[in-house]
């Protein structure tokens, strides 16, 4: 599961800055060169293939107007929404299933059976059953990502040594402490993980659900919006802030977090 | 043995009640039909799209474009992940173009692609393209940097040539992370691909059943084609990277080195 990734590889050492800089920016120059010679070229219509001049000119438009700000702030709120109620059932329903037999028994032939499945596939039985809209993108981006967050508390919470548990309890810990001091720090590792993949997933998603579901702001509706008009400047103005956006996901998220906590603690090096 | 069929034996329950308590629920009308059909109906919509061959032509698409794409990503994301191992250069230059592009979700293209490319197949194997790459690519690539290199010395001192090292070390030694690779490539190309048909509606599909039976309220059609697609994704995650699994790494030893 190798997910992380840093932009471009990091410095080696007695490597000066700037050379750090120009061996990460010399590709996007020479690929944005390529791409602005086939687009003065002619090659392809000017509306469909813009030069990066264009899309700059309605990136910066469309930011100052307030527009893109907007959709984007749309998809953030509507990811961290979403990404919540998963977060919180999924937990809560891994520890359970951890912990218990039977919660075990009911609940992974269901888990099981759903995850297979992808996500998108649900889109339209959900915007059947909640409408367009808000509601439904919201509820599903849920449902998806509640699956790897499930799948890894459980195992993390199995993952807890008997031995621990053991020692804790001759200790005389009571199960609240048990629970909190012994079986929360010892599967973090894993439940972050699940929280990690689960966010990337609703990541991959929400942006596809938000062009079927028919939202009113969002970045996924502005490209898919855009299309009808052939604003191909438009569309890739969107693109760019989707991957800043999931690039500012993997770097302060994903990556904080786990330094935070688990590195910390010393459960994962 | 017998620890193993009772835990099957209570998965069996436990679906059984699931499917009962919907049953019940679609039958106590407090959803409208349509919306909720009942398990025998969905079971019917199933048997016949089945026998008439329409839901097997779905299927056979939704595989072209899953398979064609994925060839395309492993043709092109092997070699280069492999290349950005061996060379410094190669590396330097591609990997930051990959963390760039990589969080940006494949959906996110298909109204781009489709101005592109027009609606249609290309669409959906272009989508599906981009969706497996990146996890080919960068499982090649750190499969090729995991090989220990007490192996690539021994190999050397055993007056291994450059071919010989190449073909007999570092392809075995990155072999579970490539396997991995395929695995996680076929899982995002299985999403995407669902994605692409619904958006880039093309007559022919899994994907676009289901979107198709939305305008006309077929939600039986529409639990039928999950669970044709549930099922294609549950063969392909055992069934083939399962035994691909088993006849390469877990055979030759490898899946230690995987795992740390």
């Amino acid at each position: 599961m190798t997910e992380t990734l840093t932009l471009g590889a990091p410095a080696r050492q007695g490597e000066p800055r700037w050379r750090v800089v120009w061996r990460n920016a010399f590709p996007f120059l020479v690929v944005g060169a390529i791409w602005e010679i086939v687009a003065r070229a002619g090659v392809f219509p000017a509306r469909l293939f813009p030069s990066l001049e264009t899309i700059a000119a309605a990136f910066w438009r469309l930011t100052l107007n307030g527009i893109l700000p907007h959709h984007a702030l749309d998809t953030v709120v509507r990811l961290g929404a979403g990404f919540a109620l998963a977060a919180i059932a999924g937990v809560a329903i891994g520890i359970a299933m951890g912990r218990s037999r039977r919660a075990e028994d009911i609940f992974l032939p269901l888990v099981s059976i759903g995850a297979p499945i992808p996500g998108i596939a649900y889109a339209p039985l959900f915007l059947l059953w909640f409408g367009l809209g808000n509601k439904s993108a919201v509820l599903l981006v849920g449902f998806v990502s509640a699956f790897p967050i499930v799948f890894n508390t459980w195992t993390g919470v199995k993952a807890v040594k008997e031995i621990w548990v053991r020692s804790a309890q001759a200790m005389g810990a009571d199960d609240a402490r048990l629970f909190r001091h012994v079986i929360l720090p010892g599967a973090l590792p894993y439940i972050l993980t699940g929280l990690r993949l689960g966010l990337a997933q609703a990541w991959r998603i929400l942006v596809g659900v938000e062009m079927l579901a028919a939202v009113p702001w969002g970045l996924g509706w502005m490209i898919f919006g855009a299309r009808e008009f052939l604003n191909m400047d438009v569309m890739l103005s969107g693109v760019a802030v989707i991957a800043i956006i999931g690039l500012a996901l993997e770097k302060l998220v994903f990556q904080r977090l786990e330094n935070f906590t688990v590195v910390r603690w010393g459960m994962m090096t | 043995m017998s620890g193993r069929s009772r835990s099957w034996l209570r998965a069996a329950l436990t679906l059984l009640l699931a499917a009962a308590l919907y049953e019940a629920l679609a039958r106590s009308g407090w959803f409208a039909p349509a919306l909720m059909p009942t398990l025998p109906k969905v079971a019917n919509a199933l048997v016949a799209s089945l026998a008439d061959g329409t839901m097997i032509g779905h299927a056979a698409s939704t595989l072209y474009r899953v398979l064609f794409g994925l060839s395309l990503a492993v043709v092109a994301g092997l070699p280069i992940g492999i290349l950005m191992g061996r060379f410094k250069a190669v590396e330097n230059f591609v990997l930051p173009l990959a963390s760039a592009l990589m969080p940006i979700p494949s959906l996110a293209w298909v109204p781009v692609f489709i101005l592109w490319f027009g609606l249609g197949n290309t669409v959906a194997i272009l989508i599906v393209f981009y969706a497996a790459l990146f996890p080919m690519l960068l499982n090649a690539w750190s499969g090729v940097r995991a090989v220990n290199p007490l192996w690539l010395r021994a190999a050397g001192a055993m007056g291994a040539d450059e071919n010989a090292l190449f073909w007999k070390v570092i392809i075995p030694g990155a072999s579970p992370f490539i396997i991995t690779g395929l695995r996680q490539a076929f899982l995002r190309a299985w999403i995407a691909v669902v994605g692409a048909e619904m958006l880039a509606a093309s007559d022919w599909g899994l994907g676009w059943v289901i979107f198709d039976a939305k305008e006309f309220l077929n939600t039986d059609l529409m639990l039928a084609s999950l669970a044709v697609i549930g099922a294609i994704g549950f063969v392909f995650e055992r069934l083939v990277f399962g035994s691909l699994e088993r006849a390469t790494v877990l055979r030759w030893g490898m899946v230690r080195t995987a795992k740390g």
